[in-house]
């Protein structure tokens, strides 16, 4: 079976997600992350928060299973959930444990102010705009390798660019986090 | 959407959950008062536009539709790279200020 290039084009009588399981998994889903999310703003302890984070990134990775985006999904688990994870929770035990707090500053009122309208705009273009949808598209087949050919083909100079940022990335964090050899006796 | 069947997740729907998402994520990263709190409302921020990058993808008419996909991984790539950067600054300001509370980090204030 080849991968396809583009989607299976089913007879017309599916349209999109209507499979009911996969409709339930969708919303089941959404509320675990959207509750997760919420608890990355409202719970107190630092370190919840960021494992709080980690379960979103897990929510967020079965959306993209029910959006039919299979090799997303795992890269998702493997880079968010695991890595930035991981990351994160080693940048919270690298500082002390007295600002280990998940504070608000005096902005917060504003802050809740604006995401509130961003939400809002959101919402009614979402709402308000005419979507070509294509109805009759089925599920994507397995799309790992039609992603590596794309990679591959039309998109080969972002992704030889996106190798030569995540190495810069990594050098500038063992720059910044290198001890000076000055410092040292200080 | 008038014809779909009993049962679908509408596009909308995807759309709004991005946007609750996002909203979260943009309510962490501008309230947060330590610099840890502030990056994961960041992630949170990108992890809601890959959503709807994805739900574009699925749902909407195009001669490539796997081209979302394409740059949700290309997202996810940049985010690896800002967070590992992002939280070595964090640990390299700890290191020489004693504090990731951004509201003491203030040295370009005049």
């Amino acid at each position: 079976m080849r991968p396809a290039a583009g989607p299976a084009h089913h007879d017309g009588e599916q349209s999109l997600i209507d499979d009911t399981g996969i409709v339930v998994a969708f919303y089941i889903l959404a509320a675990t992350t959207v509750v997760c999310a919420l608890m990355v703003a409202f719970v107190r302890e630092l370190i919840q928060a960021v494992l709080f984070l980690a379960l979103t990134f897990v929510g967020v990775a079965g959306i993209y299973i029910v959006l039919s985006a299979d090799f997303v999904a795992v890269v998702q688990v493997l880079i968010y959930a695991g890595a930035v994870a991981v990351l994160m929770t080693f940048a919270v035990m690298l500082t002390p444990a007295a600002d280990r707090r998940n504070s608000e500053t005096p902005f917060w009122g504003p802050a809740l102010i604006l995401s509130g309208l961003v939400l809002a705009v959101i919402v009614f273009v979402a709402y308000d705009t005419t979507w070509h949808l294509d109805k009759g598209r089925g599920a994507f087949p397995a799309t790992a390798a039609s992603l590596g050919e794309a990679f591959l083909k039309p998109y080969v100079v972002p992704f030889e660019v996106a190798s030569v940022l995540l190495m810069t990335a990594m050098i500038g964090a063992i720059v910044l986090t290198k001890e000076d050899e000055g410092d040292a006796d200080a | 959407m008038p014809d779909l069947l009993l049962v679908s997740v509408p596009l909308q729907h995807v759309l709004v959950l991005g946007g609750i998402l996002f909203a979260i994520g943009l309510f962490v990263a501008l309230s947060k008062r330590n610099a840890i709190g502030i990056l994961m409302g960041i992630e949170l921020m990108l992890n809601a536009v890959n959503v709807t990058l994805l739900a574009f993808s699925r749902y909407v008419v195009s001669p490539r539709p796997l081209d979302g996909q394409v740059f949700a991984v290309f997202v996810i790539t940049v985010a690896a790279a800002e967070a590992a950067v992002a939280l070595a600054l964090a640990v390299a300001v700890y290191k020489h200020r004693e504090t990731v509370n951004i509201d003491e980090i203030d040295m370009l204030r005049w």
